[in-house]
């Protein structure tokens, strides 16, 4: 029943794009789209919540006349935990997005960006569900391909494009890498079902390189360092709600198929936990510095999710490393923090990049330091950018500080062992803690430059014509569900602790340990004292109130240093508020910086610009793709433009072959 | 050597240096065409039994190589005022120096092959191996596109006499096909012909590589 529901919801998310095809574009399309997003996303998760509360396993099995291939789905707890988040976010971003990206801007690009984006959440769906291997590639190329129609959703634009191409190729290196890994599984199984693998595998040459494969595959989509260059570029190209889904749920895909694949090791190596966690680390703290270092409100919002999955990959790292030390309940803490954080990550990256999609389209600009103010002009959207923010940075009483701390608690179990163990989580749960730190200077900085202060724009109004400011109410729900969500879980995490177990004994087979996921984690007294921190909060913020509720407000400019003309441009930037930060990450960020110092009294005219690239992109990919053409371009010396000798090539070609043969 | 089969072999390996040997295009056409025209005759002798389709094919062949193929070139060759290959890249003597190398290594190398038992001791194998050959050093070493046009023929002839072994096995649709295929590879040729005439003046393939980039 659960798993009729799913099937038949992603059946309609997909369908419901296609009478806009094929209808003029107007208001009709646009509902039938949005409608058939929402209705089969509302299915789609009832199915969802409903296999994850019970925790009961269904299958469903069909031919497919495809040597090897069969369509068989299964909806299991640890799909069901994945789901959630996605129909979820599918279902508001959808809201969000049928007006935002709507058909006055771009006519034909709306109707195929509804399309595509019930079609992408239908696959990541099938993603879910699949438990053969070619019908999990096939549903994993559709969502690739679909996802790419939606990140060049704006065609008039270059950068789109561009990145675009970026993600296209970064996607289909991925999926040559998952070619590769369903192969090897066959060879080491046996079948192309996903069944588990025999003992001892697991330490052999085929087990490294089948968990190589996956990493390479699996971590290209999820965005690890240093397989994430795609990813910034395409978040920060694609509309809002797209960018949402992408970063929500899209890019979990890749962690999806790690804890899949993982799950059917019966014996993982200490090293292969050793390995997520390294990467999991470096993910997490260089993410969040490069975070740092973007002007562009979404770029950051997409290196926060190189950091997230970062810390996600760490807790999955953990997981591993206690299966493999036979300590269930440092399993059992790292998976559900895992899994936890992917839901957690769904819902406030997907809160954050609705509340950036708003911010955005009324400044007419992506640029943070030509922002400002906008606390006043959006102020429902700036109360939910911040619990947002404060659910990203770790912060309690969200649902941010929940999961990382189930990853934290079990790396201080670790901790407590002995010797490499201990030395392992010694290292690990400060570079979280670093890594939630920096996070919080981050925010403090996104949302202290967008919504504080006055708007550093010389003229108000920004590259684009700006909509007339407001907040519809279409684009205010959902960051309302997706915050009360957040708050939700936040205050009761012993809530989704069961399903969190479930999913988790499935993430990791093996024995139990004793006691529950809440009580081993005290996550009662975790919502008991967010509760009270929320009931502190509200109280004091009451008494402020009343204090100062007496004298009325006077408007006039905050004091000024003595200086008689405050002017807007005396505000810190983005940029200048991280260049510390940014510095001490020079070693890892480069960052340029031109411009003329400031130097004696009455100086001349000055101007400074900094920039933070990304190294890996611009300091390997494209090198070696200009080496590639510099080789292509000497391999002209062959074309001689004579048709005789061309013929000679190909016979050549057939008498090597037929002496290789 | 008293199979009718291997002395109308013998012939189409002859026609081979005819065609190498020769500057004049009109005798290289028609060389072409006597060499389609016996191998269309192929068929009726290798296949014991004269089913239809068997015959079918024989006409067929004989139409399409041996009369309307020789047919249209012939007409281009007077339309455009040709009659001659002038510097091949490889002259006439060495061509068929190395015509008369590749057939024996043709016949050395179809020794050495594992054949069906009826196939060994004919010259069919030689013969098909020689005929690619030769239509392939037409190919690469004349300048005229309508001498490509002909080593293309021929390389198809050699094809076609490999078929032969396999007359049994292959369905009849992919003879037709075959035919088919080359009928409109020729054709295209044709407009292609014409198109270089009308760009360059010349039907000289050199004057082609300024199409490169």
């Amino acid at each position: 029943m659960n798993l009729l529901l799913v099937l038949g919801g992603t059946f309609v998310c997909v369908a419901g794009g296609v009478p806009g095809l094929l209808l003029p574009p107007g208001r009709a399309a646009r509902r039938i789209a949005t409608g058939g997003s929402v209705l089969g996303s509302l299915l789609g998760l009832a199915g969802a919540v409903g296999a994850a509360v019970t925790g009961r396993v269904e299958t469903m099995t069909r031919p497919w006349p495809l040597p090897g291939a069969a369509l068989h789905v299964e909806l299991d707890a640890l799909s069901a935990i994945f789901l959630v988040p996605l129909f979820l976010v599918s279902a508001v971003a959808a809201i969000s997005g049928g007006r935002s990206f709507g058909d006055a801007g771009h006519p034909s690009d709306a109707r195929r960006t509804r399309f595509f984006y019930g079609l992408v959440t239908g696959a990541i769906a099938l993603v879910f569900l699949a438990r053969n291997g070619l019908l999990f590639l096939a549903a994993w190329e559709v969502m690739a391909l679909s996802a790419f129609f939606l990140i060049t959703a704006d065609r008039q634009s270059r950068e789109s494009r561009d990145a675009g191409r970026l993600y296209l190729f970064a996607t289909h290196v991925a999926t040559l890498g998952l070619f590769g890994f369903f192969s090897q599984l066959r060879h080491v199984t046996g079948s192309t079902e996903l069944v588990p693998l025999p003992p001892g595998v697991a330490g052999t040459d085929g087990g490294t390189a089948l968990f190589a494969l996956a990493l390479f595959g699996f971590g290209f989509k999820a965005g690890l360092l240093p397989l994430h260059f795609w990813l910034p570029p395409a978040h920060a190209a694609a509309p809002a709600h797209v960018s949402a889904l992408m970063s929500g749920v899209l890019i979990k895909t890749g962690i999806y198929g790690l804890v899949r694949f993982t799950s059917l090791v019966p014996d993982p190596p200490a090293a292969w936990g050793d390995a997520l966690m390294l990467l999991g680390v470096v993910s997490a703290v260089l993410g969040v510095a490069f975070a740092l270092g973007q002007h562009d409100l979404k770029r950051l919002l997409a290196w926060h999710s190189v950091e997230n999955i970062g810390i996600i990959v760490l807790g999955l790292g953990a997981g591993l490393a206690g299966r493999a030390a036979g300590r269930p309940e440092w399993a059992l803490l790292g998976f559900a923090g895992a899994l936890f954080h992917v839901v957690n990550h769904g819902l406030f990256k997907s809160l954050l990049f609705l509340g950036a999609g708003e911010v955005v389209h009324v400044a007419g600009t992506r640029d943070m330091d030509r922002m400002g103010g906008f606390g006043r002009v959006l102020p429902k959207t700036a109360f939910f950018f911040l619990a947002g923010a404060v659910a990203i940075s770790g912060l309690p009483p969200l649902n941010g500080f929940a999961s990382e701390w189930l990853v934290y608690l079990g790396l201080f179990d670790r901790a407590r062992a002995s010797g490499a163990d201990a030395l392992r989580a010694a290292v690990a749960a400060p570079a979280l803690a670093l890594t939630g730190a920096l996070a919080l200077a981050c925010f403090v900085k996104a949302h202290g430059s967008v919504f504080l202060g006055t708007s550093r724009s010389e003229e108000p109004q920004g590259e684009v014509e700006p909509h007339a400011p407001g907040e519809p109410a279409a684009h205010v729900a959902p960051m309302a569900i997706l915050a009360g969500a957040c708050a939700l879980l936040g205050l009761w995490p012993a809530g989704i602790a069961p399903a969190l177990a479930r999913a988790a004994a499935i993430a990791a087979p093996g024995p139990l340990p004793k006691g529950t996921l809440a009580g081993l984690a005290s996550l009662a007294a975790i919502g008991f004292s967010s509760l009270a921190l929320v009931l502190l909060l509200g109280a004091v913020a009451l008494f402020l109130k009343s204090r100062f509720a007496a004298a009325a407000p006077t408007a006039g400019p905050t004091w000024d240093c003595g200086y008689s003309r405050p002017t807007a441009r005396m505000q810190y930037t983005s940029s200048s508020f991280a260049r510390g930060l940014v510095g001490y990450f020079g070693w890892a960020l480069l960052p340029r910086a031109r411009g003329v110092p400031v130097a004696k009294l009455f100086p001349a005219r000055a101007h400074f610009e900094s920039h933070v690239p990304d190294t890996v992109l611009d300091r390997a990919i494209v090198p070696a793709f200009r080496a590639g053409a510099w080789i292509a371009r000497k391999g002209r010396i062959l074309q001689g433009g004579r048709i005789q000798l061309y013929l000679l090539y190909v016979v050549a070609t057939l008498v090597a072959l037929l002496f290789r043969v | 050597m008293t199979h009718p089969v291997d002395i109308l072999l013998v012939v189409v390996i002859l026609l081979n240096f005819l065609v190498l040997g020769t500057p004049a295009l009109r005798l290289t056409i028609r060389g072409a065409a006597v060499q389609g025209a016996i191998l269309a005759v192929l068929p009726l002798l290798v296949h014991r039994g004269f089913g239809w389709r068997v015959v079918a094919i024989a006409f067929a062949t004989m139409a399409i190589k041996g009369l309307l193929i020789p047919g249209l070139l012939e007409k281009a060759m007077r339309d455009i005022h040709i009659r001659h290959e002038v510097e091949p890249y490889v002259g006439f003597v060495p061509s068929l120096f190395l015509c008369a190398v590749g057939t024996g290594l043709a016949i050395l190398f179809a020794g050495n092959l594992p054949l069906a038992p009826e196939h060994v001791g004919t010259l069919l194998v030689p013969a098909s191996l020689a005929t690619l050959l030769s239509g392939f050093l037409v190919l690469t070493t004349r300048r005229k596109a309508i001498s490509q046009v002909v080593g293309y023929l021929i390389l198809e002839n050699g094809i076609f006499i490999f078929g032969q072994l396999l007359i049994e096995a292959m369905p009849f649709l992919v003879e037709a096909g075959v035919l088919l295929d080359l009928f409109v590879g020729i054709f295209i040729m044709g407009i292609v012909i014409n198109h270089i005439r009308q760009e360059f003046s010349s039907l000289d393939t050199e004057l082609l590589s300024e199409l490169k980039d």
